[in-house]
């Protein structure tokens, strides 16, 4: 680099467009060259649900945010260092996000009366009128440089214009110094058919690149490698990590993965990926409604698959009577429910945490099930491994939790070893053996075996009514109903004696503890730093076991002055811990815009509720 | 593909120990029995069945059944029937439904089993009534009657499940009867043998709520002049004189009696099941009386590679071509680097 570099820990680029400008794209290849760089890395994408929203709009930007640094990297960050905006409806829709004294990056070939009229500016200084002009804003003629730059090629102008996202993309290789490789081989390899395309893209990015070592207003940023444990990373999203770690499960299960889904936003990417695995001999069936997914899964279980069905918060509405008779069979399975904001079809393509009580709930009549979350884009992979553990182990359904953040958002993984996770035991029947449907094998467990079709001498018959304990035939006795409702309570309640202790991160006691369940992991553990570093007395909890709730759940609350339970919905978790433990006082904070947390907003509100008392 | 029986069985061996709880009377006990017997006659080992039922009075039916059973919820049977023959094609699967667990609250799973062409054997009693919940009309239910929820009459146009199997693409359409148990029995293992989704419609008479609903076609002293029944390559013939044949006329179809007017057996269509194009078996499906007889046997059965088979050869053919024996190579694949 021709300057001085400026040393930093940690910095957000926030890339926002047209949804048909390459956002997704550019930020990915951005975070992926990051991670391959050696930096710890978090994304969040945030998008709009149409494909081809209206161009040039305000509701049709896509962004995406990618964190990264030296240290560990928890959230995608609150606010953007850096922030690429590709059109007026872009600067507009993001200028919230921008930190202050940040640098912009705003292609100023997009100004016209046309699409500042589009992205609702009165003026013709979008910048004056967003009152950004306490920022550091580099006009950089992104259209007409990319034009210059493919100007020979004989490409037409709307295809020259489709890779200005790679002139923007190589500016800002420039100024966090990271080197071009990485996207290079990519275009080699998307575009293996049309070489004019890889050299086109090549000469743009090169040019965007170049572009920002020739002016002298950019800032430029040195980002160190973060210090990692030893090992072979990769980046993941969460949907292809909660994919990943289901495969997982079955393999270690010595099972076949079977996948009964109906595509939704934002839980779709799970069927792909799993789809693209019949390599390891999983079977995917695109069911005709969400209904037929969960039932696909559940006659696949019963046939002696691994069985899942993933979905979001609609879907899972539907699946909700299958998932009863799931219980009431005690099949096992995993029903993944990527949340997004509701309620009906609500905010697709956002995030919430409003599906907990639908989870632990929503269900005809006393119909417990197992439900666990997960906290980051790479360790769903560890969440899904575990419901699937739990499903098989304890014959059982299960829900995992993810949502739109977490799902859509990457973060690197540290590749596990299959040797190195330990094995899923199954609950088979041996054929020719005396068979009891509801017979409970493990009396402290209250498992019951299962018996798959084509196995010799264990025909029996099992079904939605209720059954007699043990040998499984119709019964109607009262007394027997109730037999049934407690051992399903109780297989239940008894998953917690395979799971381990929840900890507290801090000290056992103090003036404040943080409580945090799922996604909002990252924000909230940041958060509790953040006010430890100045001295406070904030200790913070996150759960991820949430029914059964880990044994001494109840421990943890002592020693606090207060509790907050902060979450990403009304109030659902809280309400819960409530319930279950009257005797302490749970304080809460929520959002519900669609959003994660910023870690800014919960510093201050905790700290509020400890001033308050 | 199925495995060979090694094992022999009599209808006995396929009855359970449950008390059948049908009304006395019931069409379903003759199906019932019919089943047995096929099950009996087939070449499946007794483990290899697995029956799936929704919600109904004929849903009941796993519990009276000594092989593998799913009494499973309502409409819902295609879906889960679907999702066990897939996870182990080896089975032979039957979906046991009516008219309103299969049509109406079932109907999507229904044509879809259909349109995908799983190997199922769709046995749906076709009562033209909600039996369990005890006399509501279903969506076979003929316009006009006068039901518990239609006191008026019905005034909703219903399915007609032949026409309703050919436009999803059935390959495999049948009736029978519950009042002949041989032909029905018969009628079910053409079904099994028949690779892809075999929808048997069974006229099963409701002794309660829809009694005699198909009486003018099971009618015994003229039932010979109301029942065609069809075999592959051999003339629609029909009657108690057993001159009475199906003939085509201007693209329609026409009962002609031979002997009269001048029409010999020549004239009389021979039934061909195996044909593509469902033209005809659409208008054999939907002949009914005064003016024509009611179609039995198998209408429909052209060859079509079934979806379980095509999911297990994609995975096997992926399995072959691949070098990933292992999540480990899985997880390993792609951009990774190394610390």
């Amino acid at each position: 680099m021709d300057k001085e570099a400026k040393v930093v820990e940690e910095v957000v680029i926030r890339f926002s467009g047209d949804s048909g400008d390459g956002m997704q794209l550019t930020g990915t290849l951005f975070s992926d060259t990051s991670a391959l760089f050696g930096n710890d890395v978090s994304t969040f994408p945030d998008y709009p649900a149409e494909i081809r929203a209206p161009q040039g709009t305000v509701g049709g930007v896509s962004g995406f945010q990618v964190h990264f640094g030296h240290n560990a990297i928890h959230t995608p960050g609150d606010y953007a260092d850096v922030l690429v905006a590709m059109n007026p409806a872009a600067l507009k829709a993001n200028a919230r996000w921008i930190k202050n004294g940040g640098t912009i990056i705003f292609d100023k070939d997009s100004v016209s009366e046309k699409t500042l009229t589009k992205a609702g500016f009165e003026t013709d200084n979008p910048v004056k009128e967003l009152h950004l002009e306490g920022n550091n804003v580099i006009y950089a003629p992104i259209s007409t440089m990319t034009k210059e730059t493919l100007k020979d090629t004989g490409m037409d102008n709307k295809s020259i214009l489709r890779s200005k996202n790679m002139f923007a993309l190589g500016l800002c290789y420039y100024i966090f110094d990271r080197p071009l490789n990485f996207t290079e081989n990519y275009f080699d390899k998307k575009f293996a058919k049309v070489p004019q395309i890889i050299e086109a893209n090549k000469m743009v990015l090169k040019a965007g690149y170049n572009y920002g070592s020739n002016i002298q207003a950019l800032p430029s940023y040195k980002i160190n490698p973060a210090k990692q444990d030893n090992g072979l990373y990769r980046s993941i999203s969460g949907n292809q990590a909660t994919a990943w770690g289901l495969l997982a499960a079955a393999e270690k299960a010595s099972l076949k993965l079977f996948c009964g889904s109906y595509p939704i936003t934002p839980a779709t990417e799970i069927l792909m990926y799993l789809s693209q695995r019949k390599d390891m001999g999983a079977i995917t069936f695109q069911a005709e409604d969400e209904i037929a997914g969960i039932c696909t899964a559940i006659g696949a279980s019963y046939a002696g698959k691994f069985a899942v069905t993933t979905t979001s918060g609609p879907g899972l509405a539907l699946k909700t009577e299958a998932a009863g008779l799931a219980v009431i069979t005690e099949l096992p399975l995993v029903i993944v429910n990527v949340q997004r904001g509701g309620p009906s079809t609500g905010l697709p393509t956002k995030t919430e945490q409003a599906d907990l009580m639908q989870a632990l709930y929503a269900r005809n009549g006393e119909s417990p099930m197992p439900v666990v979350a997960a906290s980051s884009p790479s360790d769903c992979f560890d969440w899904a491994f575990e419901a699937g553990r739990i499903a098989l182990e304890h014959m059982t359904p299960v829900i995992l939790l993810t949502d739109g953040y977490i799902a859509n958002g990457t973060s690197p993984m540290k590749i596990k070893k299959m040797a190195d996770l330990p094995t899923v035991k199954t609950h088979i029947a041996k054929a020719n053996t005396d068979y009891q449907p509801y017979r409970r094998v493990d009396e402290e467990l209250m498992i019951r075996e299962w018996a798959v079709p084509g196995t010799e001498g264990l025909e029996h018959r099992i079904g939605g009514l209720e059954k007699m304990a043990v040998t499984g035939t119709v019964s109607y006795v009262p007394e027997n109903h109730e037999v049934m409702s407690f051992e399903r309570d109780k297989k239940v309640k008894q998953v917690a004696v395979n799971i381990p202790d929840i900890k507290i991160d801090g000290d056992n006691e103090g003036d404040l503890l943080v409580v945090g369940w799922g996604s909002t992991k990252g924000h909230l553990r940041d958060s509790v730093s953040a006010m430890r570093a100045e001295g406070k007395k904030v200790s913070f909890v996150n759960f991820n076991y949430i029914n059964p709730l880990p044994k001494n759940t109840a421990d943890v609350f002592n020693g606090f002055k207060n509790i907050v339970v902060a979450e990403i919905n009304l109030g659902q978790f809280v309400n819960y811990l409530r319930m279950n433990f009257p005797q302490y006082q749970f304080k809460q904070y929520n959002k519900i815009q669609g959003l994660p947390f910023t870690v800014d907003e919960l510093v201050s509100e905790f700290t509020k509720i400890m001033e308050e008392n | 593909m199925t495995e060979v029986a090694t094992k022999k069985y009599t209808a006995k061996d396929f009855k359970s120990d449950q008390e059948v709880r049908w009304c006395p009377g019931c069409g379903d006990h003759a199906i019932l029995n019919a089943v047995h017997r096929a099950m009996a006659e087939l070449n499946h080992n007794i483990e290899d069945y697995a029956v799936i039922s929704g919600i109904g009075c004929s849903s009941r039916f796993p519990y009276y059944m000594n092989t593998y059973g799913f009494h499973t919820i309502h409409g819902r049977a295609g879906a889960i029937a679907s999702g066990v023959k897939t996870a182990n094609p080896k089975l032979s699967v039957w979906q046991i439904t009516g008219d309103g667990d299969g049509l109406a609250i079932g109907g999507n799973h229904f044509i879809h089993e259909i349109r995908r062409n799983v190997d199922l054997n769709v046995i749906l009693f076709n009562n033209e009534i909600y039996g369990l919940t005890k006399g509501q009309y279903s969506p076979t239910t003929k316009m006009g009657t006068k039901t518990k929820t239609s006191p008026f009459g019905t005034v909703e146009r219903p399915f007609k499940i032949g026409q309703l199997v050919m436009g999803a693409e059935g390959t495999f359409f049948a009736r029978s009867l519950d009042t002949n148990i041989k032909h029905a029995t018969q009628t079910f293992i053409n079904a099994d043998n028949h690779k892809g989704t075999s929808v048997v419609e069974v006229l099963q008479n409701c002794v309660i709520f829809s009694d005699k609903i198909h009486g003018w076609v099971t009618d015994k002293e003229h039932k010979l002049d109301r029942q065609l029944y069809l075999e592959h390559g051999k003339k629609m013939i029909f009657g108690k004189e057993n001159n009475k044949g199906i003939a085509m006329d201007h693209g329609k179809l026409k009962v002609i009696t031979i002997g009269e007017n001048g029409h010999t057996e020549a004239d009389v269509l021979t039934h061909d099941a195996h044909m593509d194009e469902p033209f005809i078996h659409l208008m054999l499906a939907n002949m009914v009386g005064p003016d024509f007889p009611v179609a039995f046997g198998v209408i429909r059965e052209v060859k079509e590679n079934s979806y379980d088979m095509n999911v297990a050869n994609q995975v096997a053919e992926v399995q072959a071509n691949t070098k990933f024996s292992s999540m480990d190579d899985v997880l390993a694949s792609g951009s990774t680097w190394t610390v």
